[in-house]
């Protein structure tokens, strides 16, 4: 029982990483229709920019601020710069350039700090809480929190404002769009822009748990796939909760299950994927895309 | 007829005499094998300059510089000068096979000396054996390099991963009587290796103290469920087989969930600046590994005249690197050892006679080893180190423990 909890636990934390990344993967598919393969190195990368501020002496809060800023930018100029010129081209390129990015943006990383893991400073108090037999440990609990804390704001400004509407609208239709007076390639940039913020509040949340390096996001990459593939990529919330229940199988599974073990661990979330697209390709709670012929 | 026999006996003979003298030719040219002249030794490499495992270039840096030295204060190796040709692989194997070729096929060097990292290695382990060109004391610590019958042109040179699990086993087996040991190893040949000299250290008897196995896959972003699967089997001992980023999540793990068993932490992971400061200093005190080299920064060789003679040589051969970063005396003290072997060659500088030399290192003293390890290899044990003390880590340095270990035997086949 004791084990059976505690791997619950640790399952939600690791699940809160996954959520993190997911939820900045769906964000940009849904507002710019697009699969970006390099979110996980943005999001590394641009921790590396807050670790550079906090070295310089500022505190956490000006270089978690002066970080997100960072990454609006990096995210609208890439779309501006990288994507706009290949709007007409057909997706597979967009997917190749994405890889580009991924690579690119790792190397670079790489280049200037070196691959030594350096450890990232928490917002969180570091003693860890006792309750009964569970220790819970205040970052995992932070994690979780700022990942359904970003939830809440993303469905809020895609359901509450003049903006967020916009950018649906863009995605379903941009020939209408653009009709009504909304500037489509903008609000493209913007989705970017946006899903790049996201990505360094994750990145900001998870570095302190696993160590800032430059493949700190290449695994959890693969484990944020499987998670918005499981909760839908047109899901934001499903993405999030495919997170949680990812971090969960996959500690159960590896707990319990003898064939699995720990040795199978990431075949876990490659078999998710799979069995969700052959099964049900929307994701648990993903709309099918209907289209008016 | 007996006049034709005894010209055709001449003739045999006479063929005989020329044939002997044309061999006598042929063996006057092998002791010059390539990459050698009157004046000049080449030797190459392939070493990480560049990529992630670009800390490790450093090592060859340290060595070059010893190069260096020997051929400004001894004019070189019995009146050859050293022409030592490194390049950058960037530790990807492509890279080694292609600067490899380069080495052996357009500089004709003698042989390839410290070649740099496992997957690296076995990229050009075929193809050295192939051309017959000595891939002379790789810098790896898989097990699998000392294999005469099957690969005679290939030899280690630090101890092993598994000469290393070994000496942890010794100590365990004699020192924790109720010990019960939980083992975390990434599954891949290096965690394989540490685990299987482990294993043969506790011996059929030992083996029954491991009480659970985790394993990991650098792919996975943290190690968090493995850890507490460890405490909860009621381990009070913990095998960490595990590279420096999840050596720190590790040690952080268990010091934040109340588990607290003797921690053995692989020397892989033992920097104390990479693995240890990011892990938290107070909950790394109390870890145990094992280590060869002398360190520069500990204080107890600061009066050692062999530390010292390292430290005038850093300075004057290599002065951008850090004397306290044990990489550059692994660097020297390898290529110590690569020159003793030149050395003792003497003027028969065929591939064939080095590799005798090598096979042949009657236990010398490199300086720069802890006191009492010898360099020893036999034509039929090809590990030339397989010594190793404890230290333990006190909150702020490592301080060597307890005797000397001796794995030497457990890596033959």
């Amino acid at each position: 029982m004791q084990t059976f909890v505690a791997q619950v636990i640790s399952g939600l934390s690791t699940g809160g990483i996954y959520a993190s990344i997911a939820l900045a993967l769906v964000l940009i598919y849904q507002s710019t229709g697009l699969v970006n393969f390099a979110q996980g190195e943005m999001a590394m990368f641009t921790t590396y920019m807050a670790w550079s501020m906090l070295n310089a002496g500022w505190g956490y809060w000006p270089a978690f601020v002066g970080a997100c800023l960072f990454a609006f930018a990096l995210g609208f100029g890439l779309e501006r710069l990288v994507i706009r010129p290949l709007e007409t081209a057909p997706e597979l390129a967009l997917v190749i350039v994405t890889i580009g990015l991924l690579t690119i943006f790792n190397s670079v990383a790489g280049w200037i700090y070196t691959y030594t893991i350096k450890p990232f400073p928490s917002p969180f108090p570091a003693a860890p809480i006792k309750v009964g037999f569970m220790v819970l440990n205040p970052q995992d609990l932070g994690v979780v929190g700022v990942t359904l804390l970003m939830l809440a704001l993303i469905y809020l400004f895609f359901h509450s404002t003049r903006l967020g509407l916009a950018m649906r609208a863009v995605v379903e239709n941009p020939v209408s769009s653009r009709l009504v007076g909304i500037r489509v390639s903008w609000m493209l940039a913007l989705g970017w822009g946006m899903a790049a913020v996201v990505g360094a509040v994750a990145g900001l949340m998870v570095a302190p748990l696993v160590f800032l390096e430059p493949n700190m996001m290449g695994g959890v990459l693969i484990y944020a796939f499987a998670s918005a593939t499981l909760g839908g990529f047109s899901s934001a919330g499903g993405a999030v909760v495919g997170g949680f229940v990812m971090g969960i199988l996959e500690n159960l599974t590896g707990t319990y299950i003898t064939l699995v073990g720990t040795k199978l661990k990431l075949t876990v979330a490659l078999a998710v994927i799979v069995l969700v697209l052959l099964i049900k390709p929307t994701g648990l709670f993903g709309r099918a895309a209907v289209r008016r012929v | 007829m007996n006049v034709a026999h005894t010209s055709k006996k001449l003739l045999a003979a006479a063929l005989t005499v020329a044939l002997m003298a044309g061999g006598g030719v042929a063996a006057a040219w092998a002791a010059q094998d390539e990459g050698v002249t009157a004046s000049e030794i080449k030797i190459g490499n392939t070493a990480p300059y560049s990529g992630p495992a670009s800390a490790y270039g450093t090592i060859l840096k340290a060595s070059a510089a010893y190069f260096k030295k020997i051929n400004a204060e001894q004019g070189g190796v019995n009146g050859r000068k050293i022409v030592f040709i490194s390049y950058d692989d960037g530790y990807s194997p492509p890279r080694t096979v292609e600067m490899t070729r380069k080495l052996v096929e357009q500089d004709h060097v003698l042989l390839d000396y410290g070649p740099l990292g496992t997957p690296c290695n076995s990229a050009i382990w075929a193809y050295m054996n192939r051309h017959k060109v000595p891939q002379l004391f790789v810098f790896t610590g898989a097990s699998k390099w000392g294999d005469p019958k099957g690969h005679p042109w290939t030899m280690g040179w630090q101890p092993t991963y598994s000469s290393e699990g070994m000496v942890y086993a010794r100590y365990i087996l004699k020192n924790i009587p109720n010990a019960k040991i939980g083992i975390l190893y990434q599954n891949d040949d290096y965690g394989k290796d540490y685990v299987r000299g482990f294993k043969l250290g506790l011996g059929a008897a030992g083996r029954k103290r491991i009480v659970m196995e985790q394993t990991y896959e650098t792919t996975e972003p943290t190690i968090d469920s493995q850890i507490v699967n460890l405490k909860n089997s009621g381990a009070n001992v913990f095998f960490d087989v595990t590279i420096p980023k999840f050596a720190s999540q590790a040690i952080r793990k268990a010091y934040e969930i109340g588990w607290h068993p003797v921690h053995f932490l692989n020397n892989v992971s033992a920097s104390t600046s990479a693995v240890l400061k990011p892990a938290g200093l107070e909950a790394s005190k109390g870890l145990i590994t094992a280590y060869y080299l002398k360190d520069a920064s500990d204080p107890t060789w600061k009066d050692d005249p062999d530390t010292k003679e390292y430290v005038a040589f850093m300075k004057k051969y290599y002065p951008q690197g850090n004397p306290d970063d044990t990489f550059n005396v692994f660097g020297y003290a390898s290529a110590e050892t690569m020159v003793w072997v030149l050395k003792h060659a003497g003027n028969d500088l065929s591939r064939k006679h080095i590799m005798e030399v090598a096979s042949n290192m009657p236990g010398i003293r490199i300086p720069m080893l802890l006191p009492g390890i010898r360099v020893r290899t036999t034509p039929a044990d090809w590990y030339p180190i397989e010594q190793a003390q404890l230290e333990r880590f006190d909150g702020r340095r490592w301080v060597l423990f307890g005797r000397l270990y001796d794995a030497s035997g457990m890596n033959r086949r």
